[in-house]
């Protein structure tokens, strides 16, 4: 269960996770930032002050929506006093962490979701998988659903998606790529 | 109105956070050269996505070697401010775009170098070093399949096309010896439990750099003797030039914000 779906006892957290739900990814509006996974901890400040501590953890190390995120994040708390933002790098964000109801907004709105990300496991030294193109698992098109489809490019318009296109409805879409 | 330049501490812990952190930095603003300029609109996105990723870890590792420096900089003052001796990345980062074919091999050479480098890190003594190196360790995976499979399609494909690759790699050969290196600010780190010794990364690198050379139709170079002095700041003539264009906002508009 994500600290999202926890759902804190104390009623002020409560109002305030239900602020955080509303807040829309910048570059991908149709999900949360709560759907991402990227709102890792609310709490009250400990030091009595009225307010809050949101602890985030960035997508990629150069996602330029960091700081926007940041701002949108105060701007939507401002209500609850004093917000502090704490950027949590460590454990490093996953796209496992994207919310089932996430992963089904992502695919309504054209993005095919990530798979698991498992698959770039990264412990010890590994040598280098040569991946053959047509050994590539085959990903599903989020418009008509086919098989056929083929990747135009591992990066597309934000770090974290990559281009394909369906050889079947012939439409591109963008794959929300599992890291 | 111009802006002084700055200097960092020697200690070794900030010495061995530069060497990485600008050889991120460097390598990003280099293949950020490409963007608009790339041969097709994919490769303009991939390479802009690319250099975004390495500058968010530059960015990381900037802002702890300032805070350990201790002298009150910030990353930006780091990255603008300091003159080219003061900049301690491995020349081969600096070394111009060149054509497309050099761009993806030197993206090859050192992804497969950062990926190596990213997974030792994850286990550092520095916890905020390992916390970068957890993140940028997927990225790097990234960078390198992508360099890797550029690597097959010039080697493998057209007359034009491995000639070019085979030109690249004769130039870019020979500054790949710095990539392991190895000096007192590498015994100290590995010491400390910092990082390891870039020394220690040797075999693995060239075992996969060599298989993808290999299935690309690419001759394996000959071992050069030559040896690069960039991670002790002694750069190619480029690295003046490269960074007389990334400073010069900052330098002659001290302090200037969007």
């Amino acid at each position: 269960m994500s600290p999202a779906e926890r759902g804190p006892a104390c009623g002020r957290l409560e109002a305030a996770w239900e602020v955080l739900r509303q807040i829309p990814d910048p570059e991908v509006p149709v999900i949360s930032l709560c759907e991402l996974g990227i709102v890792r901890d609310l709490r009250l400040l400990e030091d009595g002050a009225e307010g809050l501590e949101v602890v985030l953890t960035p997508t990629y190390s150069g996602c330029p929506a960091t700081e926007l995120i940041q701002d949108d994040v105060r701007a939507a708390l401002a209500a609850f006093g004093e917000v502090r933002i704490t950027l949590q790098r460590a454990p490093a964000w996953t796209t496992d962490w994207i919310s089932e109801e996430g992963r089904r907004k992502l695919k309504d709105y054209g993005i095919a979701p990530p798979g698991p990300a498992n698959a770039l496991a990264t412990g010890g030294v590994q040598p280098i998988r040569l991946v053959h193109r047509a050994a590539l698992t085959k990903l599903a098109c989020p418009r008509c659903g086919s098989e056929q489809t083929e990747k135009l490019s591992a990066f597309g318009s934000t770090a974290c998606k990559a281009l394909y296109r369906c050889l079947s409805c012939r439409e591109p879409f963008e794959h929300f790529k599992p890291i | 109105m111009s802006q002084q330049s700055i200097n960092v501490g020697a200690s070794p812990q900030v010495q061995y956070l530069l060497r990485l952190g600008d050889s991120c930095l460097v390598l990003a603003q280099r293949i950020s050269e490409w963007s608009g300029h790339a041969p097709i609109l994919e490769e303009d996105l991939a390479l802009s996505n690319m250099a975004l990723d390495l500058l968010g870890q530059a960015r990381g590792l900037l802002t702890h070697a300032a805070r350990l420096d201790g002298q009150g900089h910030d990353e930006d003052q780091l990255a603008f401010l300091r003159d080219e001796r003061q900049y301690l990345n491995p020349v081969l980062m600096e070394l111009p775009r060149g054509d497309f074919a050099f761009t993806v091999l030197r993206n090859f050479a050192v992804s497969t170098w950062l990926l190596l480098l990213w997974r030792r890190l994850e286990g550092s003594s520095d916890a905020e070093l390992a916390a970068i190196a957890g993140k940028a360790v997927k990225e790097a995976a990234y960078h390198q399949q992508h360099a890797a499979d550029w690597v097959l399609r010039l080697g493998d494909g057209t007359e034009e096309s491995s000639a070019r690759m085979r030109a690249a790699l004769g130039t870019l050969w020979p500054y790949c010896n710095e990539l392991f290196d190895s000096d007192a600010v590498d015994a100290a780190a590995a010491a400390q439990g910092l990082g390891p010794d870039w020394a220690t990364l040797k075999e693995d690198w060239r075992a996969q750099f060599f298989e993808v050379l290999a299935e690309a139709g690419l001759e394996l170079p000959k071992d050069s003797a030559y040896q690069s002095q960039g991670r002790r700041g002694i750069h190619s003539e480029h690295m003046g030039h490269m960074l007389a264009t990334m400073q010069y906002l900052q330098r002659a508009y001290p302090g200037g914000v969007w």
